[in-house]
């Protein structure tokens, strides 16, 4: 394993910068109703229509929590073979904002749900274990919506109360490569369990990313910066490029780096100090006098524990050792639940290795291109599974295949039904093919003379004669076979 | 019946039960002797026409099953009722009517008692004396000019003047036993955890609770046994067996060990009270109970941490009063400016001045010098009261340092404000109950209170002592009407 192909330096002059790169992931737990109240979480609603006396903070209102939260952020922790605190305590986070209706965000400071875990990623050069510091659970805050008065700032409640959970990692990241393979990974584990959708466009995934510089080589951290709220893979990317190259510039013109809270600005490509250290709020964190310190019980943890599926990692493991696939195509295949329980479904009835070439291939390749999920596929499980086996079992060549394929990608239609109906089916009745043979042969014969005295290269000429005469459907073959009988 | 508003509770629901008093007659009667007493400030909303309407109502079907049948009832403004204005005593809720109702009220009136109206108090209940209200000054009935203790100053200066028979009030640090002691009423703060805290405008949470105010222990023992109940909407809430306080209710109290904690003897303490504080040990050797000297080492801390807890958990319980949603709201050039003019006109000064203080000891460099040590000293105040419960069923020490003092008086030296609290607030911190009655008068004829504290979860023993003594004290308040003209 070479592990400087893929390392990620940048230089300048003589000198070598290594990026250390942290990320603090906030997930929206999937659930129907909030953290502390029975409001729905449903995204898209009207403003302000998702909002209970106790989200929109009335005096006199208390929080209580979301048992069916608290087993998924347990979960979401053991997915991440993460160490669950069995007792932890809910604080209050102070600070005044118009779409924060208490004046303080419920979270979880010093005693979290979830401790230390780690996260494996799949690089090209191997793998690489990701730290997980903590997970814990908080409540998201309202929206200011600044753009449709010139004057007034409009604010919708529906999201104030929304669980998160904050995932923070160690500064284990040295790559927006890693980056990428990192938020990927979390969600598609998130995605098994059913914690959060990772949808990124509706919020449900956001992510603070902390980044330093060091000279390579050294074991001191640089000083950070925190770049907040980024809500895309492409930016954190883009981010991080661009802060870990603002500071290495600093650094090479002598100066130092500020820590400091920063702003990606997507339309410039750029980050922009937001506050520095000395304008930090001072949060004011103290327990939540309103709640008690959240306590789990082991049983609790364990019939958790059983309702956990099999999870990325130990399916890629399940694949590569029982289907013998390879490490690249097991990692592609459980990249979400979805796309493994539908190659499962696939290979129920039909080859493995064809099943896999057909979905990494053709199938993904199509769903791309009509920019379409796997649950969205025309093509549904069972139908691929046919396909194989009619290419399989001779019925059809894989050339001919990729026609019905396309057939079936137009919806989803049964590939014996299309074969038949379009009079696809492959021959392979040896002595009808002997008399298409014998008909091109015949009507070629000063070129049949000439390879019968050494001009070999011409039998490709008859084969691909005898396949335009057939249409394409003749058993390649048997063609092969029954062209060196008779030339 | 000309003398309604001098029956108890007790008599009340007796008489309307028996079908003597309509509860239209109660309620009128009521409201009538309110109406009249407008001078004691003690209401901020009155709602007298529609509590005569539900009377009238009540009396149409009367179900005499219930607790409080028709029971015309004023409570604290600091209970959120439903579609009736709930200020807390500030102006920044001065325009805020709630379309909810607290848990402790819905259950009052799931007992067929009637709203009245809302009872003055201290801004957001932080203070002694009732002077702190938005809505002014509450006049004590004992005398002209004389503070009827707080937070809850409307409530007991209502139920002493008989403008109800019976109240709520809130208590955080005193707030219902300090007032209650300055009236010559009953009052009980139970343990933390026994009422819920729903619709209740938060003060502090850990030490806020509700409880009864009453003109006697009977009274006080029923009213506690209609609002205490478990609540799944307060995750502070305990469902622990509750007893049927007012059934239960008995003098006999022999053998009942009471202590007496020596750190109670505070320097300066008026000699009036420490006679009276005798007298009430007197009193309980003749209910046959056994007094022994217990210690309580940790007292001498309980105020100034007191003054760092609850200052801490207000100015975190009282951000949501920004302007934004609902409540007062001063024009500003931008949200800081807004925010800043809406709380700096909004909240009085008492109020700012305890958020200032629990800004600060909950801000980064001080929590651990302040707060931190603050929660640790609280564990120490209530390890001093599981010792001593291992020795007594209760403790026995004056309500408060002094009688009533004059409006005024005090308003200019907040910490000589602040002792007035300094044997109530133990016992919030500690959550435990406790209650004061009623034990003789000072020099001027104003009344002092003795205050019971009993173990967690054990109202039902400390009214038993209460209303045992009671008995021997055989209290009278002397009330004038002064300010009926």
């Amino acid at each position: 394993m070479s592990k400087d192909k893929s390392e990620y330096l940048i230089n300048r002059k003589d000198n070598q910068y290594e990026v250390v790169i942290g990320l603090e992931v906030h997930a929206q737990v999937t659930s129907e109703s909030k953290l502390f109240s029975t409001s729905s979480t449903k995204f898209g609603a009207e403003p302000n229509t998702q909002v209970s006396l106790v989200d929109a903070a009335l005096p006199g209102m208390l929080p209580v929590i979301n048992e069916y939260c608290v087993k998924q952020a347990i979960k979401t922790g053991i997915g991440l073979k993460a160490k669950i605190n069995k007792r932890s305590v809910f604080d209050r986070k102070n600070y005044f904002y118009a779409d924060l209706p208490q004046g303080y965000q419920i979270s979880q400071f010093k005693d979290p749900i979830v401790g230390e875990g780690k996260v494996i990623l799949d690089m090209p050069d191997g793998q690489k274990e990701v730290g997980i510091e903590r997970l814990h659970l908080e409540q998201d805050a309202g929206k200011s919506i600044h753009d449709l008065d010139p004057k007034n700032t409009f604010v919708d409640l529906n999201r104030s109360g929304v669980a998160l959970m904050e995932i923070v990692s160690k500064p284990d990241l040295r790559s927006p490569d890693e980056v990428n393979a990192y938020v990927k990974k979390l969600r598609s584990i998130m995605r098994y369990l059913g914690t959060c959708d990772g949808n990124m466009q509706e919020g449900s995934l956001r992510a603070d990313v902390n980044v330093s510089v060091r000279k390579k080589g050294s074991k001191e951290f640089g000083t950070r910066c925190e770049i907040k709220n980024v809500n895309s893979i492409k930016f954190m990317q883009m981010a991080i490029e661009y802060e870990a190259n603002r500071q290495v510039d600093l650094i090479e013109d002598g100066q130092s780096i500020d820590q400091e809270t920063r702003l990606f600005d997507t339309k410039k490509n750029e980050t922009r100090s937001m506050r520095s250290k000395e304008d930090a709020h001072d949060y004011r964190y103290f327990p939540d006098p309103d709640l008690l310190p959240l306590e789990v019980s082991d049983d609790f943890i364990e019939k958790l524990k059983l309702e956990i599926p099999e999870l990325p990692d130990e399916k890629k493991k399940r694949f590569i050792e029982k289907f013998k696939l390879s490490p690249y195509e097991a990692t592609i295949l459980v990249s979400d639940n979805e796309t493994s329980n539908y190659f499962e479904n696939v290979i129920k009835k039909s080859d493995v290795k064809l099943a896999t070439n057909w979905i990494i291939g053709e199938l993904f390749a199509a769903l791309n291109e009509k920019n379409l999920e796997i649950t969205q596929s025309p093509i549904s499980a069972g139908n691929l599974s046919k396909l194989i086996n009619l290419i399989k079992d001779g019925t059809i060549s894989g050339k001919i295949a990729k026609t019905v394929f396309e057939h079936m990608m137009e919806g989803d239609k049964d590939p014996k039904k299309i074969v038949e109906e379009k009079g696809l089916k492959q021959e392979s009745d040896p002595k009808a093919l002997e008399a298409l043979i014998d008909k091109v042969i015949d009507d070629n014969r000063e070129k049949a003379t000439e390879y019968k005295s050494g001009k070999v290269k011409l039998f490709g000429f008859f084969v691909g004669q005898v396949m335009k005469v057939s249409g394409g459907k003749a058993n390649p073959q048997l063609v092969n076979e029954i062209l060196k009988k008779k030339l | 019946m000309s003398d309604i508003t001098k029956q108890s509770l007790s008599e009340l629901i007796k008489n309307i039960k028996d079908k003597k008093l309509s509860s239209t007659e109660v309620t009128k009667a009521f409201v009538e002797r309110s109406e009249k007493s407008k001078e004691l400030n003690a209401y901020v909303t009155e709602d007298f026409s529609a509590a005569i309407d539900k009377a009238k109502k009540f009396d149409e079907n009367p179900n005499l099953d219930l607790k409080l049948p028709g029971i015309p009832m004023a409570v604290k403004d600091l209970f959120c009722t439903k579609n009736v204005k709930t200020t807390a005593g500030s102006k920044i809720l001065n325009n805020f009517t709630p379309t909810y109702e607290s848990t402790v009220t819905q259950n009052i009136w799931n007992e067929g008692a009637i709203l009245l109206g809302k009872l003055n108090c201290d801004e957001f209940a932080m203070g002694s004396s009732n002077e702190t209200s938005f809505f002014g000054c509450v006049q004590n009935p004992i005398d002209k000019d004389l503070v009827p203790g707080g937070s809850s100053g409307g409530s007991s200066s209502a139920v002493a003047a008989q403008l109800t028979p019976i109240t709520i009030g809130t208590d955080t640090g005193g707030s219902i036993r300090q007032p209650a002691s300055f009236t010559g009423i009953v009052g009980l703060k139970p343990t933390y955890g026994s009422c819920s805290r729903y619709g209740i405008v938060a003060f502090a949470s850990s030490l806020d609770q509700a409880g009864p105010m009453a003109q006697n222990v009977r009274d006080c023992a029923l009213l506690h046994e209609v609002i205490s109940s478990y609540d799944e909407k307060d995750s502070t809430s305990i469902d622990f067996k509750r007893n049927n306080y007012f059934k239960e209710l008995t003098n006999n109290i022999k053998g009942k060990k009471i202590g007496i904690p020596k750190e109670y003897r505070v320097d300066g303490m008026p000699k009036e009270i420490e006679d009276l504080w005798k007298k009430g040990i007197d009193y309980v050797k003749d209910c046959g109970a056994e007094i022994i000297d217990i210690s309580l080492p940790h007292t001498n801390y309980a105020l100034p941490t007191y003054y760092i807890v609850a200052p801490a958990e207000a100015s975190s319980n009282l951000a949501r009063y920004d302007g934004v949603k609902y409540g007062f709201r001063a024009d500003g050039e931008n949200l800081i400016d807004m925010y800043e003019k809406t709380r700096s006109e909004g909240f009085g000064a008492e109020v700012q001045r305890r958020i200032m203080i629990g800004t600060y000891v909950l801000s980064s460099g001080y929590y651990d010098a302040y707060y931190l040590k603050a929660q640790k000293v609280r564990k120490l105040i209530k390890n001093d009261f599981d010792e001593a419960y291992k020795k007594v069923d209760a403790i026995l020490t004056p309500s408060t340092p002094s009688s009533a003092f004059k409006i005024g008086e005090k308003t200019n030296d907040p910490v000589s404000m602040y002792l007035n609290d300094i044997f109530t607030v133990p016992v919030n911190l500690a959550g435990l109950p406790g209650i004061s009655i009623p034990a003789g008068h000072d020099a001027k004829g104003y009344p002092l209170g003795l205050q019971i504290i009993g173990k967690a979860f054990d109202e039902q023993n400390l009214l038993n002592i209460a209303y045992a003594m009671e008995e021997k004290i055989n209290f009278k308040n002397k009330i004038t009407d002064w300010w009926i003209k």
